[in-house]
C-alpha cells in the first residue's frame, strides 16, 4: 500500500490546476484538441522512479486464443492511461488479470513494487486497486447509497461486524461520494432499476470508496450520451489530478480516448502495436490499418 | 496367487455392476436438469417404481426373454409416469421464481409412496433372478454371478446407446445445446415445450430401468427412493452436471470404491466416497468432466428483490401483536394445540435459518437437517453421556451444529448453485449414516430416549414459553444479523461475487461463517426440539427432514422474510391435520402439488402482491 495521497498532494494539486484551465475550454472540437493534448504530454523533466504499475510480460491464452499475448506497459500516478483496441482485443482479459479475477499463463504485475499475480482480488483490492466494469456489477438487491456503503464498511473492515444497521453506516461518506459522480438524488432507488449509464457512474463512486491509487475502468462511458461521457470523463480525469491517482481505462470513443489519456496502448489480437502520446499514436500506420472500417472510431 | 488375483477381478467387476443402477439414475437426473433447469428430486421415486413395475410385469410375462421385456417396458412406464408429472405439474411451474420445482417434485415423491403402499403392499418384494442368469461364473477361482456381467453390459450398452443418441441425432443435438446455452435454444426457435418433454421421458425412463435392472440383485421396497437420492447426487457432483460420461466415470469411481474400500475398513464406504467427494471437488469444483454453472441460474431466478428495509410501522405492530397472542395462547388454548404450536415454533426457527442461507445467502441447501439434526443430537449425546442439564444442552446444540456446518460449509462455499445444493444433500446423508450405524453411541435406529428438560420447564406452561422464546429470539438474531454488516456482506456475495471480490470482500469466507451462523440457529431448533419430544431418532438428520424446511422455505417464498414462518405454520400444521389418516402421504403429497399449481409465486408472494400494501411494504419500481 502507498499512502501517498498526501506524499503527493503538492505535485497533484499543480496538475489539478491545469486540468481545471483544460475543463474550462468547454467542448473541444478536433481541430483544438491537437495544442490541449500537447500540453498533458507528461512532464519529460521529471527524473526517473518506480512507476506505480509495472506490468511485464503479460500472457494468457483460452484454449487456443491468445488474449493476451507479451503484453507490457508501465503507469504513473497523476496519469490517464487508455488501453485501446477492436472487441475481443483481450482489455477486458488485462483488467481481469491485474485485479486478480483471472491468472495470467505468464508475466509480472507489479504495484507500488510489489507482486500482484497469485493475490486474490480482495486482497488486490486492498492494496488500493480500484475497478469499474464493462457490464456493470453493482448489488441489484441495494439502493445506490448501500452499494457504496458497502465498499465503505469493506475499507472500515466492518465485513464481519455484527454490530448496528449496515443501511445507517458510513452513509454520509456515501452521499459526498455519489454527489462526486452526481447520482446523489438517486441515492435511495434500488440498483436494478437504474438506467445503464447511471449505473457506470454508481460503479465510479463504489471503486473510490477506499481511496484507491490505481484505477481500472472498463468501457466508464459505455450507454451514456456523448455529452455524459465527456462530464464523465472530465470527473475523472479531475479526481486524478486531485487525488493524485493513475487510471487505466478502456474506451471505445475515440473522441474521448484523444481527448483525455495522457498516453495510449494500442491492443489487436492480444499483442500491443503501439504505446506512445495520443498524437503518435493517432499517427501510428498499424494503429489505422486495425481501425480501418470500423465506422464508430474515427481516428482522423 | 492366481486366487487373489481373481479375488480382486471379481471385486472389481462388482463394483462394476453396482454402478450400473447409479449410473443409470444419475445420468437421467443430469439429462432433466441439463435442459429444464429442474432438479427432480422424485427422481429416487422414478428409479423405486421401475423396481415395482417390473417386479410385476416379471411375474406375468416369465421367461428370459420376458424378464428382459419385462424390464424394458418398466423403463418405458416410468418413463411415461415421468412424461405425465412434466405435463400436468411441472410445465405450470417452469416460470415460477426460484426453486419452486422443487416443492412440486416433493409433492410427487408423497404421492408414488403412498401409491407404492397401495398397490405394492408395505413388505420388501425379493427380485426374482434373471432366468438364464442364475448361475455363476469362475473367474481364476472366485465366483461371480451371472447377472453382475449383464448389469455391466447393460450399462455400456445405455452409455453407448446415449453417445449415439447424443452425437449422430438431431434431437440429442438439442438437448446438448439447450443443457450448455438455454438461450440459444430459444433463440434457434425450438420447440422447447417438446425438448422438455423428451427429456423428462429419457430421464424417467433412464431412473425406471435402473431400478428394474437392479430387481435381481437388490428387490424393492419403500425406502429406495431416498436411498439412492443422496448417492446419485454425489455422482452427480462429482461427474459434473449435465455429463453423461462424468456420470459413468463418477458412478464407477463410487461403486469400486465401495467395492475395495470394505476390504481395507470395512464400515469405511461412507467415509471413503466422501473424502473422494472432497477432493474432486477441489481440484474441480464442477466435476471431473462438468463445466461451471452459469451465475446467476439458481436461487436468483425472476426480478430481484427489493432492498432490505426496517420493517414498516404497520408490519411491526402486526409482529408484535403475533406474538403477544403466541403468549397468550396457553390461556385459552388445550394441551394439545400448545404441543403444535411449539412444534410450529420450532420449525419456525429451522425454516428461518435455512431461508437466511438460502434466500438473502444465496446458497442453497438440500441438506439442511444434518444442522437440525445434529443440533439435536449434540444435545442428547451430552445429556445422555455428560448428565448435562437442558440450559447447557441448548447452548451445546447450537455450538456442535454450527461446528458441523463449518466443516461441510467450508467445502460447500467452494461450490455455487445447485452443486452447493447437493453437496449438502450428500453431507447430510454421510451424517445421517453416521448416527444410524453408530449403535453403540447414537443407539442407532432406536435412537436415544429419555432427554427431558430441566425441572422449572418440564411443565406444559414452561416448556411452551421456553420453547416459544427461543425460537422467537432465534429468528429476530437472524433478522439482526441479516441488517447488520455482515449480513449485507453476506447479501452482496449473492447479488454478485465479482463485484464483492473487487471491493475487498473474501467472499468465501463470508458465505463460510454465513452458512455456519444459519446451521447454528438450525441446531438450536433441533435442541428444542430434543426437550420437546424427549428423543431423538436418525429421521431428524434424513433427507425428508431437509426437505421439510425446504417446502417451508419455498412455500412461504424465498424473496420476503415472513416466507419461512408461513410455510412452517402452514405446513407443519397441515401435517399435523394430515397425519392422522392412512394414507397421509398422498394426500399431504396432492396438496402440495396442488398448491403450487395454484400459487405458481409461492403463498407469501401471492399475499405480499395481496395485502402487502397495506402493512405498508414498497414493492419495486416498475
Ligand atoms: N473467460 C473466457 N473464456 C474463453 N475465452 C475468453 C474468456 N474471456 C475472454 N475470452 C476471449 O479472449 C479474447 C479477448 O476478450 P476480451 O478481453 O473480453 O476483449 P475486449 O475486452 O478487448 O473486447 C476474446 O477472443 C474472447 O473471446
Ligand atoms: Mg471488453
Amino acid at each position: 500500500m502507498t499512502p501517498a495521497n498526501g506524499a503527493g498532494a503538492d505535485r497533484g494539486d499543480g496538475r489539478g490546476d491545469g486540468r481545471g484551465a483544460g475543463r474550462g475550454t468547454g467542448r473541444i472540437g478536433g481541430a483544438a484538441a491537437g495544442p490541449e493534448l500537447d500540453g498533458r504530454a507528461g512532464p519529460p523533466g521529471e527524473p526517473p522512479r518506480v512507476p506505480l504499475l509495472e506490468v511485464r510480460g503479460l500472457c494468457r491464452a483460452f484454449g487456443g486464443v491468445r488474449a493476451v499475448d507479451d503484453v507490457s506497459f508501465t503507469l504513473d500516478r497523476g496519469r490517464l492511461l487508455a488501453l485501446i483496441g477492436p472487441n475481443g482485443a483481450g482489455k477486458t482479459t488485462c483488467f481481469n488479470i491485474i485485479n486478480g479475477q483471472l491468472a495470467p499463463d505468464r508475466g509480472s504485475i507489479r504495484f507500488g513494487g510489489r507482486e500482484l499475480v497469485g493475490l486474490a482480488p480482495h486482497r488486490i483490492w486492498r492494496l488500493g486497486v480500484g475497478r469499474t466494469f464493462q457490464i456493470t456489477a453493482t448489488y441489484p438487491s441495494m439502493t445506490v447509497c448501500e452499494n457504496v456503503q458497502m465498499a465503505l464498511l469493506s475499507h472500515h473492515r466492518r465485513l464481519l461486524s455484527l454490530r448496528g444497521r449496515a443501511s445507517a453506516q458510513y452513509r454520509d461518506e456515501a452521499l459526498a461520494l455519489l454527489e462526486r459522480v452526481g447520482m446523489a438524488e438517486q441515492e435511495d432507488r434500488p440498483c436494478s432499476v437504474l438506467a445503464y449509464g447511471d449505473l457506470k457512474r454508481v460503479e465510479l463512486a463504489v471503486a473510490l470508496a477506499n481511496a484507491p491509487s490505481l484505477l481500472l475502468m472498463d468501457e466508464p462511458t459505455a450507454g451514456m450520451s456523448p455529452g455524459e461521457r465527456i462530464e464523465l470523463m472530465q470527473l475523472t480525469a479531475g479526481i486524478v489530478a486531485e487525488r493524485n491517482i493513475a487510471v487505466l481505462f478502456t474506451e471505445h470513443d475515440m473522441d474521448v480516448v484523444f481527448r483525455h489519456a495522457d498516453h495510449i496502448l494500442v491492443l489487436d489480437r492480444g499483442r500491443l502495436i503501439a504505446d506512445g502520446a495520443p498524437e503518435a499514436v493517432r499517427a501510428n500506420p498499424r494503429v489505422r490499418a486495425v481501425y480501418l472500417g470500423s465506422e464508430d472510431v474515427a481516428l482522423a | 496367487m492366481g486366487g487373489d488375483l481373481g479375488f480382486y477381478l471379481v471385486q472389481a467387476l462388482t463394483g462394476l455392476s453396482s454402478a450400473s443402477a447409479l449410473f443409470l439414475v444419475a445420468s437421467g437426473l443430469s439429462i432433466i436438469f441439463g435442459v429444464t433447469r429442474v432438479v427432480n428430486f422424485a427422481h429416487g421415486s422414478f428409479y423405486m417404481l421401475g423396481a415395482y413395475i417390473a417386479y410385476t410385469l416379471i411375474g406375468h410375462l416369465g421367461g428370459a426373454l420376458g424378464f428382459w421385456v419385462a424390464v424394458l417396458l418398466a423403463g418405458v412406464a416410468v418413463g411415461i409416469i415421468g412424461v405425465v408429472v412434466e405435463l400436468l405439474i411441472l410445465r405450470r411451474v417452469y416460470q415460477a421464481p426460484e426453486l419452486f420445482q422443487l416443492v412440486a417434485t416433493f409433492g410427487v415423491i408423497l404421492v408414488i409412496q403412498d401409491l407404492a403402499l397401495l398397490v405394492w403392499g408395505a413388505e420388501d418384494l425379493f427380485g426374482p433372478a434373471a432366468p438364464g442368469l442364475e448361475g455363476t461364473v469362475n473367474l481364476l477361482g472366485t465366483r461371480l454371478p451371472e447377472y453382475d456381467l449383464a448389469l455391466i453390459a447393460l450399462s455400456l450398452f445405455v452409455l453407448g446407446a446415449l453417445w449415439l443418441l447424443f452425437q449422430r441425432t438431431r434431437w440429442g443435438t438439442l438437448v446438448r445445446a439447450a443443457t450448455e446455452d438455454r438461450e440459444m435454444v430459444g433463440a434457434l426457435g425450438v420447440n422447447q415445450a417438446w425438448l422438455f418433454t423428451g427429456a423428462f421421458f429419457l430421464g424417467s425412463m433412464l431412473a425406471g430401468l435402473g431400478g428394474a435392472a437392479q430387481l435381481p440383485k437388490g428387490g424393492a421396497d419403500l425406502l429406495m427412493d431416498f436411498n439412492i437420492l443422496a448417492a446419485v447426487f454425489v455422482v452427480v457432483v462429482v461427474g459434473g452436471m449435465g455429463s453423461i460420461a462424468g456420470a459413468f466415470l463418477a458412478a464407477v469411481l463410487i461403486s469400486e470404491l465401495g467395492a475395495f474400500g470394505i476390504l481395507l475398513i470395512p464400515q469405511s464406504t461412507l467415509v471413503l466416497m466422501f473424502a473422494v467427494m472432497a477432493v474432486v471437488l477441489i481440484f474441480r469444483p464442477w466435476g471431473l468432466l462438468g463445466r461451471p454453472e452459469a451465475p446467476g441460474q439458481h436461487g436468483q431466478a425472476g426480478p430481484p428483490e427489493p432492498p432490505l428495509r426496517p420493517p414498516p410501522p404497520r408490519l411491526r405492530a402486526a409482529g408484535l401483536l403475533l406474538l403477544a397472542a403466541l403468549l397468550a395462547l396457553p390461556a385459552f388454548a388445550d394441551d394439545f394445540t400448545l404441543v403444535l404450536a411449539v412444534e410450529i415454533a420450532i420449525m419456525a426457527l429451522f425454516a428461518a435459518s435455512l431461508h437466511f442461507a438460502m434466500g438473502p445467502g444465496g446458497m442453497v441447501s438440500f441438506g439442511h437437517a444434518a444442522f437440525f439434526g445434529g443440533g439435536a443430537y449434540a444435545a442428547a449425546l451430552l445429556v445422555k453421556y455428560a448428565g448435562s442439564p437442558m440450559e447447557v444442552a441448548l447452548l451445546f446444540a447450537p455450538a456442535m451444529a454450527g461446528v458441523l456446518a463449518l466443516v461441510f460449509g467450508w467445502f460447500c462455499v467452494r461450490l455455487t448453485g445447485v452443486y452447493l445444493a447437493m453437496l449438502t444433500l450428500a453431507f447430510a446423508q454421510v451424517g445421517w449414516s453416521i448416527v444410524f450405524q453408530w449403535g453403540e453411541v447414537t443407539g442407532g435406529d432406536d435412537g436415544i430416549l429419555g432427554i427431558w428438560p430441566s425441572e422449572w420447564a418440564s411443565d406444559r406452561l414452561a416448556f411452551y414459553y421456553l420453547s416459544v422464546l427461543a425460537s422467537a429470539g432465534g429468528i429476530l438474531a437472524l433478522q439482526y444479523v441479516l441488517h447488520s454488516p455482515f449480513g449485507y456482506a453476506m447479501r452482496a456475495c449473492r447479488d454478485s461475487v465479482v463485484r464483492s471480490a473487487s471491493i475487498g470482500i473474501d467472499v468465501q469466507r463470508q458465505q463460510w461463517l454465513a452458512f455456519a451462523f444459519s446451521g447454528a440457529l438450525a441446531g438450536l431448533a433441533g435442541g428444542l426440539f430434543v426437550f420437546s419430544k424427549g428423543s431423538v431418532f436418525p429421521d431428524e438428520m434424513s433427507i425428508p427432514r431437509s426437505f421439510d424446511a425446504l417446502i417451508m422455505v419455498l412455500l412461504g417464498g424465498v424473496k420476503t422474510l415472513l416466507g419461512p414462518i408461513a410455510g412452517a405454520v402452514t405446513f407443519t400444521w397441515l401435517q399435523d391435520e394430515i397425519s392422522r389418516l392412512e394414507y397421509w402421504r398422498l394426500i399431504l403429497g396432492a396438496l402440495i402439488i396442488a398448491i403450487v399449481v395454484a400459487f405458481p409465486q409461492g403463498v407469501a408472494g401471492f399475499l405480499r402482491a395481496r395485502a402487502g400494501p397495506w402493512f405498508g411494504i414498497r414493492e419495486m419500481e416498475a
